[in-house]
């Protein structure tokens, strides 16, 4: 399934006319915990504004007493529903959330560790650096050859590497830990410092991808009459080392590469859609 | 009169980088107040979701206990869900302490620290001429 094609749950903590309130320290307790799991929520007591429903579904938990939970207007079981939770203590309540979760059918929160470029779009200038250079296919063009991040769930987790080569420091990975890449404000001093418009390709003196076709092809040619496939994993490290520390990429995600063939492949298709973006787009 | 600002907590469920004392305090102090507002476990997450809940999040006047501003506004701009620029203001808990972060949100003034665009940002298609392979 698409992370496209669900919902979070929301989930209402109804606090208003008719039902009872919660003890401040249970309440932190019971919403601190849902958030962890993944869930939205509103506290809702009719003390402020909230943000109005969306097609989303949502649950909402109050303790009604004797006079029940209001009936609702809504035939929409899958979207809206009501629990009452009287007499349950927070355990109780979260386990109940996951249930109702399940039965509508609502995206299931920590499936997927949330690691993704975000472009910043005052500062890019659409040159389709980060898509010549991206082997996973993150980046795509829209409709009018704009770069924009389409497959989010194919970056690979802790990976900054298309933020480096981005000449404006344009794309930001909100988790990551220091800025600008984090999206804290862009200095003078980023865009001087060479860190920022460091081209990764030239870290190892040229194109990244002919260097990992040739050091592997040597280093099979040499571990062939060798036959020792050991050193040619070595080898292959050793090489990436530098990568990793200059570019600050996790060694896993380089060492998770594809084959020297498949990584070329990919980069000239890569390459081909940002020279096909870059000629097919209107002067501006 | 304005009306009053709508208060969203961004609680970054799936990273460590907010100050886990940070976030919990702010909590802990939304839900002493008594005060009504919209929490979500991680608005990263959502806008790779392009969750739809996000265009009513983003509803203005509206403050945000998250994280850098610049970050936050293109999270939810990913998501078609552009932010009011006159009328968001959003407090980085990554740098500010809970009681900066409560106390702005918890003030009756708005202050306004999205990043101003010089242009609107491209909307997302549906369908790309261009897929990834």
């Amino acid at each position: 399934m698409s992370l496209h094609d669900q919902s979070t749950l929301r989930v209402l903590l109804y606090e208003g006319p008719g039902s009872q309130a919660w003890a401040d320290e249970e309440r932190f307790d019971l919403l601190s915990q849902l958030l962890e799991q993944g869930y939205s929520l509103t506290r809702r007591a009719g003390t402020g504004a909230v943000a109005p429903a969306q097609n989303q579904p949502m649950l909402l938990v109050g303790r009604f007493g004797q006079a029940g939970p209001p009936e609702l207007v809504s035939d929409r079981t899958d979207h809206l529903r009501v629990q009452d939770v009287e007499g349950k203590n927070v355990a109780e309540v979260v386990e109940e959330v996951g249930s109702a979760r399940q039965a509508m059918q609502a995206a299931e929160p920590g499936a997927w560790k949330p690691w993704f470029p975000v472009i910043d779009f005052d500062r890019c200038t659409n040159c389709m650096q980060c898509l010549s250079f991206c082997l996973f296919g993150v980046y795509g063009v829209d409709g009018e050859q704009r770069i924009q991040v389409q497959n989010n769930e194919q970056c690979k987790t802790n990976c900054p590497a298309c933020s480096r080569v981005c000449p404006e420091a344009a794309i930001m990975f909100p988790k990551y830990k220091t800025g600008p890449i984090n999206g804290d404000v862009v200095s003078a001093e980023d865009l001087e410092r060479e860190k920022m418009k460091i081209d990764i390709s030239s870290l190892l003196g040229g194109d990244i991808y002919s260097m990992l076709r040739d050091r592997t092809e040597r280093a099979k040619s040499r571990f062939s009459k060798e036959r020792d496939a050991d050193k040619a994993l070595n080898e292959r490290q050793k090489c990436l080392t530098k990568l990793a520390q200059e570019g600050d990429i996790p060694a896993e995600v380089l060492m998770s590469l594809p084959s020297p063939e498949e990584i070329q492949a990919r980069a000239e298709v890569a390459k081909a859609k940002a020279k096909s973006a870059l000629e097919g787009r209107s002067p501006e | 009169m304005a009306d009053p600002a709508r208060i969203l907590f961004c609680n970054c469920t799936y990273a460590q980088v907010v100050p886990k004392e940070v976030k919990a305090e702010v909590l802990r102090q939304l839900c002493a107040s008594g005060v009504d507002f919209d929490a979500v476990a991680d608005l990263c997450e959502m806008s790779a979701r392009r969750d739809s809940s996000l265009a009513g999040l983003a509803k203005g006047p509206v403050k945000i206990a998250a994280c850098y501003p610049r970050a936050v506004k293109w999270l939810f701009a990913a998501a078609q869900a552009p932010l009011p620029e006159e009328a968001t203001e959003i407090r980085n808990m990554r740098v500010e302490s809970a009681d900066e972060v409560t106390a702005a949100l918890r003030s009756p003034d708005l202050s306004p620290n999205v990043p101003a665009s010089p242009a609107a940002p491209p909307v997302a298609e549906e369908s790309p001429t261009h897929q990834a392979p």
